[in-house]
């Protein structure tokens, strides 16, 4: 597929702020770090959820928990997937009963990725309770869910994709709304 | 690692047929659900609503357990076809029986048969996916990737790792399997045994071979050994256990010249005190209760990979 890039929403500096700002109101909401554990989708919700814990230790001075995710063995799209979706390990080195989760992703779109997200860490315990953080809200839910914590609600048409790229896997800091040419309407 | 592949084939017959970076991407996949063995609830909805049945022209336990677990933990649901009472036993041929299985809408068929290429025939007649769980001599292709699995656990790569392979190779499907996936993962392999029990031409599959166990051992990164079946096809060679032992046997003298950390495998179930002494077995050097768990993990991605195949090439 290929892209033609029609806005930039976020660059480095504003995406570090649109951060900073979520860590504000995750310590503003819970009052303390003790008990909360920050996992992130795989893979860029990982990524932003490791910034996450940066900054949350440096407002709360102690480190939250931290995991990632991987949720391609729960997607309801496995059998109709065209291109098959890679296996990656889930790295969630403590037990998540009783713990207050922030549910790490990059754009939230339709729900589905954060309804299997649900199921995964649902097999893994009971927490106490889970809450969900996302940079982007492009709209289009298919399903009730809604996140926490927003970064950014950029209003999008079905036509046009959010390209989150990130420094550790795309080697810049930025979000770009796109346009999808008309052939192969795969979106991400 | 190649992590953007993707998987192509329906079934998995044999590691001859399978490219190195299909080899390394199952042993990724697989380094992935070794995770979900690790976790409290160690089942994920991968496989839900499909069926694999467990199609066994000879006795097995360890592997058939090993199968039925890898597809109940990606919650599919398993069948066991016992051939004895099946039938077969009436004279059903195999791809009658392929296609009767077919006809029950089964998605994966595991299947051991007593003779070679036996799933290489299925897997041509029928749509399902075929696995190969060990056909005669010929390869036991998921023993083969959890051995590597463990090694490279072990040791962190395959590559240019000095591997002796140790026993009955005329009558293992398991070493045919290793030699084919070590060698194309740049492994350099030996195969020893007596005389008799190394077939003539396995130099052609890139080994070294030789009949002196001191040769085998000397500076091995690890040893996988062989099970002599002295019940079956071993005896006609080799007829004395005892000899076996006095020239074959891994002891802890033996261990004692050999690397440090030398990794020490074997495919089970042991002949304590033929193969190797229970010293040996249960040393610190042996990986073959580990080998079992890996297992698991291994065949739940040889399973997922296969299922999702053959959806893509629908």
């Amino acid at each position: 597929m290929t892209l033609k890039e029609k806005a930039r929403i976020l660059d480095k500096s504003s995406m570090d702020k649109t951060l900073e700002r979520i860590a504000h109101e995750i310590i503003e909401h819970f009052k303390s770090i003790d008990d909360i554990a920050i996992i992130g989708i795989k893979t860029r919700g990982a990524y932003l959820a490791e910034r996450l814990a940066v900054k949350l230790e440096h407002l709360a001075g102690k480190r939250p928990l931290v995991g990632a995710l991987d949720i391609t063995l729960y997607r309801d799209d496995l059998t109709q997937a065209s291109e098959q979706p890679v296996v990656h390990a889930t790295e969630i080195g403590f037990a998540i009963d009783g713990k207050r989760v922030v549910l790490v992703d990059d754009v939230l779109f339709t729900g589905r990725t954060i309804r299997c997200a649900l199921d995964a860490l649902i097999d893994f315990g009971r927490p106490a309770q889970i809450q969900l953080a996302v940079l982007v809200d492009r709209g289009h839910r298919e399903l009730p869910i809604r996140a926490d914590y927003v970064g950014k609600n950029v209003p999008t048409s079905l036509k046009e994709t959010v390209e989150v790229r990130i420094e550790e896997s795309d080697g810049k800091d930025e979000v770009v709304v796109c346009d999808k040419e008309a052939q192969g309407m795969i979106t991400r | 690692m190649s992590q953007k592949m993707v998987w192509a084939k329906k079934d998995l017959l044999g590691l001859e047929y399978l490219s190195r970076e299909e080899i390394e991407f199952i042993l990724y996949t697989a380094s992935s659900f070794k995770e979900v063995t690790t976790r409290q609830i160690k089942k994920v909805p991968a496989l839900r609503g499909k069926t694999v049945v467990n199609l066994f022209y000879e006795p097995s336990t360890r592997t058939r357990m090993s199968f039925e677990l890898a597809a109940k933990r990606l919650s599919a649901d398993v069948i066991n076809m016992a051939v004895e009472a099946s039938s077969v036993r009436k004279g059903e041929t195999l791809i009658d029986t392929g296609r009767n299985i077919e006809a029950l809408k089964i998605d994966i068929i595991v299947m051991r048969h007593d003779h070679s290429g036996a799933p290489n025939i299925l897997a041509r007649n029928v749509r399902s996916s075929v696995v190969n769980a060990g056909d005669g001599w010929h390869e036991h292709p998921t023993q083969a990737l959890l051995d590597m699995f463990t090694l490279k656990e072990k040791l962190g790569t395959i590559e240019g790792l000095k591997v002796s392979i140790i026993g009955d190779i005329a009558h293992s499907r398991v070493a045919r399997s290793n030699i084919w996936g070590l060698t194309k993962l740049g492994a350099k392999v030996t195969v020893c045994a007596p005389p008799m029990l190394i077939p003539e031409g396995i130099e052609k599959m890139g080994v070294r071979t030789t009949s002196d166990i001191a040769e085998a051992l000397d500076g091995a990164d690890a040893i996988n050994v062989l099970r002599m079946q002295f019940e079956r096809d071993s005896a006609v060679a080799f007829p004395s256990r005892m000899e076996y032992f006095k020239q074959y046997g891994i002891t802890a003298e033996r261990l004692a010249k050999c690397k440090k950390d030398i990794v020490v495998m074997h495919p089970g179930p042991i002949n304590r005190g033929i193969e190797m002494s229970s010293e040996v077995a249960d040393g610190g050097n042996s990986v073959i209760l580990e080998q079992v768990t890996n297992g698991i993990a291994v065949r739940m991605a040889v399973l997922y990979l296969v299922a999702h195949a053959k959806e893509a090439a629908k």
